[in-house]
């Protein structure tokens, strides 16, 4: 035992010495600027891009030199809130617009109004800006976006002989309620809704039919009211699994990836899953398998349905806020933003990225999503404070007992909306 | 108790354990037959146990996107040191804590029960802003530091029921043969200790070796980063994930604790006290 243990000690002793693990020391007195750069792209393409794009800038830019420091998507909350309250965060941070709020109002995030060139200004579009805008000032850049598509099974669709939408002429609502019931045979499901998460795709597709659940006042008050346009989705939904069966019921309890299976066996003819997931299906699909991307079902909004881009934000603690400012404009340059998104498989918010035509092939449903961008709207909720509590105690439980049938339309409308406000209500007294 | 009745029930409880057993290994086995299935098999509609062409691609991908063997390293590090630190520490004071009970011992017992439930993200601030005071922010050491703190309650906890598990009577007989205190505790008690010991350390190194949280706030530079944070670059948003690369990466990232276990499994079992005491 005491060898063992003399053993262990002088092991540790040894390897603590050989890798050096006492200080970090930060401190470089060579008179450069040094940013830190916490990127969260984590596939091997979008890791490549990013880390290229920092050398390149390197390169460049002698004397403010950045760090790319890879981030994680698994407790970037958490993590980034830690950094900020050590004053220990990255000067250019990569995150979600729908995670910027709290860090908004909470003052740890430059507004960037004065900062921004006019080039990057003008060339991404107000709705795009709205989702990093809190309380008049903007906090964020967003750069990439991905729409809710429908990616279905080609052979199937062709052999049913259902009328195959596009962006120009999507299924409405009711249209793809029936085609899905058409589409539905023995041991096969028209649709399979993975909604593990179904707050946020209720949401964002319920804008398509003028679906808005949160109402700002004009004192600045938000609160919850459902009408018509915001029952269409949940009740397309919910009338697919319990009335029609042509939506699968053991899927409502997945996340997305876990419906590929189903997908390439055949036993969904589709599934809405977001744009970046092609990349999955590419690399995962079983030789053969015929594939195609089709724009998700359209209402009297049209096309209109919400996201929550990614984006590039600056610390308010660092120093050098104009040079972090640069460094995202370099990053997002058009020729830059189009090496991203298709890194990330996702769509820039970019007029000028998004006008590439190496994004408009028809190959792997690249031109169904670009044709999309122009109806992304800021996801209804993400600047209501109280909606996490809101989305965890209230929607998710609502939401999940209706499409499984447990509760009517009346009694998730009464959670959803009375519940709903008493939440709300607390965050803005 | 019949023989009949007897075996019925040895029956009953040798499929228990045989149900618990699967129940354990289950998402290990299904995490080694995932880390040598190709893509397509990933995404199969009837997967199975057995990849029907077992590739070595998702460790070739995984050790080319990541630097496991780094991050391994310095999980090792951190791992190691707080196993070896943290029994260092708390086998004086489980001693003490058993041997001398008082008021103070049994609140101090109770506190340290108490300060297990306190949850990460209400220590995280404080104790990042007291690490950076002292420049151990994105620092083995700052790490190393944290999760011997964190091990130290429970493993203080574990000691001092070992230490009662240690007859008085031998200390007692060591002194009637003229041993010193100190003489006593190192030549009679420690090697007694030594299962407790051993069990302790292992607490502390998995505890450590797995844990994410502490490790992804205190590190900033990519070549400090542990494995569990660093197995976390194959995850996106919303649950979408690198599954083949991250099943394998995360294969290797179970085989330490395993072979620790298989190594020492017999000195916690070993029931060194047998026949210490005649009774």
């Amino acid at each position: 035992m005491r060898a063992l243990v003399r053993t262990a000690a002088a092991a540790t002793a040894l390897a603590l010495l050989l890798t050096g693990c006492g200080g970090g020391g930060d401190g470089r007195p060579d008179g450069r600027i040094h940013l830190r750069f916490q990127s969260l792209a984590w596939q091997k393409e979008s890791v490549d891009i990013n880390k290229r794009l920092v050398k390149e800038w390197n390169a460049s830019h002698p004397d403010v030199q950045v760090q790319y420091v890879q981030g994680s998507w698994d407790s970037v909350h958490d993590q980034l809130l830690t950094s900020f309250e050590g004053d220990e965060a990255p000067d250019v941070i990569h995150d979600a617009s729908d995670d910027l709020a709290d860090f908004a109002y909470g003052g740890y995030l430059a507004d960037l109004r004065t900062l921004l060139p006019d080039r990057l200004s003008a060339d991404i579009p107000r709705q795009s800006w709205q989702t990093t805008t809190f309380d008049g000032g903007v906090y964020g850049v967003p750069f990439l976006q991905e729409p809710r598509v429908l990616i279905a099974n080609t052979r199937i669709l062709k052999d049913s002989g259902v009328r195959i939408p596009t962006p120009e002429k999507p299924w409405s609502w009711p249209e793809f309620r029936r085609v899905t019931k058409e589409l539905t045979g023995k041991g096969r499901y028209g649709i399979a809704w993975p909604l593990k998460e179904p707050v946020s795709v209720t949401l964002n597709l319920g804008l398509s039919a003028g679906g808005e659940l949160f109402h700002r006042g004009a004192d600045g008050k938000v609160t919850l009211a459902a009408d018509r346009g915001d029952q269409v989705v949940p009740g397309t939904i919910h009338d697919q699994v319990n009335t029609d069966h042509s939506a699968a019921r053991t899927a409502l309890g997945m996340g997305g990836g876990d419906t590929l299976p189903g997908l390439f066996g055949g036993k969904y003819a589709m599934v809405p899953l977001g744009f970046s997931y092609r990349q999955q299906v590419v690399e995962q699909a079983p030789k053969g398998f015929e594939w195609t991307v089709l724009p998700a079902p359209a209402g009297s909004e049209g096309l209109a349905q919400g996201v929550s881009p990614q984006t590039l934000s600056v610390a308010e603690d660092s120093p050098h806020k104009k040079e972090a400012v640069e460094f995202i404009d370099f990053l997002l340059r058009p020729a830059n933003m189009v090496r991203l998104a298709k890194g990330d498989w996702m769509l820039p918010t970019g007029t000028e990225a998004l006008a590439d035509p190496s994004l408009h092939t028809r190959d792997r449903g690249w031109a169904t999503g670009a044709a999309l961008a122009g109806a992304l709207r800021s996801a209804p909720a993400q600047s209501v404070r109280g909606y996490p509590e809101w989305k965890d105690k209230v929607a998710t439980p609502a939401l999940q007992e209706y499409y499984s049938g447990a509760i009517d339309a009346a009694e998730l409308k009464k959670r959803l909306v009375v519940d709903g406000n008493r939440v709300l209500a607390r965050y803005q007294r | 108790m019949s023989p009949r009745t007897s075996g019925t029930t040895r029956a009953g409880q040798y499929a228990a354990l045989l149900c618990y057993l699967v129940f354990l290994a289950f998402p290990f086995l299904w995490l080694i037959s995932t880390a040598f299935k190709p893509a397509p098999e990933l995404g199969s509609l009837h997967p199975t146990w057995i990849p029907e062409h077992p590739t070595l691609d998702n460790f070739r991908q995984a050790f080319d996107e990541q630097p496991l063997l780094r991050a391994a390293a310095n999980s090792l590090i951190a791992a190691l040191s707080a196993g070896v630190i943290a029994v260092v520490i708390a086998t004086p004071m489980a001693y003490v804590m058993a041997r001398h009970r008082s008021r103070l011992s049994t609140a101090a017992t109770g506190w340290v029960v108490v300060s297990q439930a306190f949850p990460f993200v209400l220590l995280i601030i404080p104790l990042f802003l007291v690490l950076k005071q002292l420049h151990l922010i994105n620092t083995l050491w700052g790490l190393i530091m944290v999760y011997v703190v964190w091990a130290l309650p429970f493993a203080l906890w574990m000691l001092v029921g070992y230490v009662r598990a240690v007859p008085r009577e031998l200390e007692e007989a060591a002194a009637v043969d003229g041993a010193g205190r100190l003489r006593t505790l190192v030549s009679v008690t420690a090697p007694l200790l030594a299962p407790g010991i051993v069990a302790t350390a292992l607490f502390a190194f998995i505890t450590a070796w797995n844990e994410f949280f502490f490790a992804l706030v205190l590190l900033k530079t990519p070549e400090k980063q542990t494995l569990p944070v660093v197995l976390t670059h194959f995850l996106g948003a919303e649950g979408a994930s690198d599954l083949g690369p991250l099943a394998a990466a995360a294969f290797l990232a179970t085989l330490p604790s395993l072979v620790l276990f298989a190594v020492i499994q017999r000195r916690i079992t070993g029931g060194m006290l047998a026949g210490a005491v005649k009774s």
